[in-house]
């Protein structure tokens, strides 16, 4: 187990190097430097340009040097925890993710459990059940789920609360506790206001899920020792539970690796819609104002923390399951 | 197989498959059996396929849209960058075919009225069923150029009067023909899915057919390489590389990058179909016969083993089309991916990105629709040509 753990982790920390120079490299292709546009953004608003200032910053990033020096400094920096400055805010760009981040980790996760609650017994259903009227309906559903995009899905949810209800569905939080500091309130506020993009988020997954739940389970069924059990009279319930769900829910713990990228991606774009104070907004501001330090972080830190879910999702799988460990 | 031979057993297997059609009523079970034995691997695949009628329905529809998408200009009923003041946000118009008196009548539409709200003065459209608009086919309206090269002003349908003009998906916030800008997106939509899989199917092949016949080290890297893509999220990748292209770039450059930007990750999808066939197919009997023969490995990958799973790579390449289909929607839709005056079903539904516009015009969400339509066609379609793909199981 350790050793598998290891290996992973060996496999792990290249991948994030990778991933650092990726985003570094979109960082630079915009053209120019961002020190140059803030400076003409500060002349152009009439304000004295801070010449000390200005080659303080310049030196930090180590911008007009060669691409690989660039990119030590900024990850140099980024491991001391400073993401470089944001243009548009100017702010550190640390200061500006941290509550974002976590809330984006919060939905994803959410939205991987509730996803599982809807797709493991609907995909029981379906395989008991295959090519009954309630089969037919899930499996429409499904594919209807898989078709329709995120953000639509969660701008037709938005109309219709809107029209019908009367009321608005964006954002997260209560207005008086959008800026109140973290307590027992504000967190019950969340979950109240969490069900919407986590069920919006969470159909295509599900959908998906069903299929994949389905498929596994309907492999099982016919296999002899499900045969066995029935005819030692185990109640049908039972032993559907008890033997090929369990088999069938192996390969589905696999999926957590992939589904994870999936997630936090639909996360990204459901936000912009709904307007959740999560990465998404900022990140697509960024990403259109050139605010490329902001923008960096926010792509290199979404990346890394897929990075980590997968990780753990494999270590799960193979305490789950030893025979994945032997390979 | 010598080519002659290849030759004999394809003219044979159509002149006993077309003497079978002619015998078909008898039924006759040894001829039933000797038909399937003649026939060659897409026979099979094609009569296996035919079995899912909602394949062939899904089929159906996606040669409709891109008939739809071929003929855009002449369906279209008006100009689809026309800006009309005077027609800001009007509702959809349906296609009617029974009067107000219960008669029945060639298709029409009924005009409108412009009324001004006193307090607010927000213009606001009511039916008038006083006034009919009939619909004729092959009419002549607005001049367009087909394709960009031949001058016309036929188009499908339309009143025939430049002062009534059908509105069947209503119109925008700048008073352009929401349905006839649908139509003219289709092109850029569908396109960009099919381009986008094409670059894939290059790097997917010839990546994961080399990861898969090598093996060894090289299978390892590129492994690794289609692990770390999928590992990271899409859509922030995207969006940062659509981001960064300059923004005075020529629309068609634009659609150029982002086609490569989509194609960027879609391409290790497949490259893992097409490692696993070749890592399935090296060890069969055929693929060694063909080795002692003296074949080269050239031949070998191309003449023996790639006709040998080429139907589960169409099977694959229509299930990545939706996909590609939906990623240039919503980087459109984010703004960061194609712009106007370019039009596709993203750059549509961008204007639907307020939810004022919404709830104030909740027909500008119908371009949507279609993209719910084609990803559900190219899935069943997908689906069924899997099923079919092999066709001895």
């Amino acid at each position: 187990m350790l050793q598998f753990i290891v290996k992973r982790l060996f496999f792990f920390i290249p991948t994030l190097f990778v991933i650092s120079v990726v985003t570094f490299a979109i960082i630079q292709l915009p053209p120019g430097d961002f020190l140059t546009a803030y400076v003409a953004t500060l002349a152009s608003q009439g304000e004295t340009v801070n010449q000390e200032a200005i080659s303080a910053l310049r030196d930090r990033y180590g911008l007009g040097q060669p691409f690989h020096i660039q990119y030590l400094k900024w990850a140099g920096n980024m491991l001391r925890g400073d993401f470089g400055h944001s243009l548009e805010w100017n702010r550190p760009v640390a200061d500006l993710i941290g509550d974002r981040m976590l809330l984006t980790v919060i939905i994803s996760f959410a939205t991987l459990l509730v996803t599982w609650l809807i797709a493991i017994p609907i995909g029981i259903f379906s395989a008991v059940r295959q090519y009954s009227i309630g089969d037919y309906i899930a499996t429409f559903l499904g594919f209807l789920g898989l078709a329709t995009p995120d953000f639509l899905f969660a701008l037709l949810l938005m109309w219709v609360a809107f029209v019908y209800f009367n009321q608005s569905v964006g954002g997260l939080f209560s207005p008086e506790f959008v800026d109140a500091a973290w307590s027992m309130a504000k967190v019950w506020d969340l979950f109240g206001h969490l069900w919407i993009p986590v069920i919006v988020l969470g159909t295509s997954g599900a959908a998906g899920l069903i299929r994949v739940m389905r498929a596994n389970l309907l492999d099982e069924l016919h296999k002899p020792y499900v045969e066995t059990a029935r005819a030692k009279g185990l109640s049908e319930t039972r032993l559907i539970l008890k033997y090929p769900v369990r088999v069938a829910l192996n390969p589905f713990v696999s999926t957590i690796g992939y589904a994870l990228p999936g997630l936090v991606s639909g996360s990204v774009i459901v936000s912009v819609v709904l307007s959740l104070p999560t990465a998404g907004p900022l990140l697509l501001r960024a990403l259109v104002s050139q605010d490329m330090y902001l923008a960096g972080a926010y792509i290199f830190l979404l990346s890394a923390l897929t990075l980590v879910g997968t990780l753990i999702s494999d270590v799960l799988l193979a305490w789950l399951d030893p025979r994945i460990r032997l390979q | 197989m010598s080519w002659f031979q290849q030759i004999m057993r394809r003219v044979g297997g159509q002149t006993s498959s077309a003497a079978m059609v002619a015998a078909a009523p008898t039924a006759n079970p040894a001829v039933e059996e000797q038909r399937v034995f003649v026939a060659s691997q897409w026979q099979l695949t094609w009569w296996k396929f035919r079995k899912h009628r909602l394949a062939i329905l899904a089929g159906v529809i996606i040669i409709l849209l891109y008939t739809i998408a071929l003929f855009a200009d002449m369906i279209a009923p008006l100009d689809p960058e026309r800006v009309n003041p005077q027609l800001v946000y009007l509702p959809p118009q349906t296609i009617q075919f029974v009067t107000t008196e219960g008669q029945l009548s060639a298709p029409f539409v009924y005009g409108y009225v412009l009324a001004r709200d006193p307090v607010s003065l927000r213009s606001s459209f009511t039916r008038d069923t006083s006034t009919r608009y009939p619909i004729t086919l092959f009419v002549q309206g607005e001049p367009y150029k087909f394709w960009g090269l031949f001058e016309s002003n036929l188009h499908l349908f339309g009143t025939g009067d430049a002062q009534k003009n059908i509105h069947l998906m209503g119109t925008d916030r700048l008073g352009r023909d929401l349905f006839s800008r649908t139509i003219l997106g289709t092109r850029v939509s569908l396109s960009i899915g099919l381009i986008g899989v094409l670059l894939s199917l290059v790097l997917g092949i010839s990546l994961g057919g080399v990861s898969g016949y090598y093996g060894g080290v090289i299978d390892d890297i590129i492994q690794r390489i289609i692990e770390f893509l999928r590992s990271i999220p899409a859509i922030p990748l995207w969006m940062g590389l659509s981001a960064a292209l300059p923004k005075d770039m020529p629309p068609l450059q634009v659609y150029f990058y982002i086609t490569l930007i989509l194609s960027l990750i879609g391409w290790t999808g497949l490259a893992r179909v097409v490692r696993g066939r070749f890592l399935a197919l090296r060890e069969e009997d055929f693929v060694m016969a063909a080795r002692i023969s003296g074949c080269s490995e050239q031949r070998i990958i191309f003449r023996h083993m790639v006709p040998a799973f080429t139907s589960h790579i169409i099977a694959s390449l229509t299930l990545a089309i939706p996909g590609t289909i939906l990623a240039e929607t919503a980087l459109s839709f984010l703004g960061l991916g194609l712009r106007s005056p370019v039009n596709s079903w993203g750059v549509l539904l961008q204007e639907a990105q307020n939810i004022r516009s919404v709830a104030l015009a909740p027909w500008l969400l119908l371009p949507a629709l279609l993209v719910i339509l084609t990803v559900l066609a190219f899935n069943f379609f997908g689906d069924g040509l899997r099923d079919a793909a092999d066709p001895y199981s």
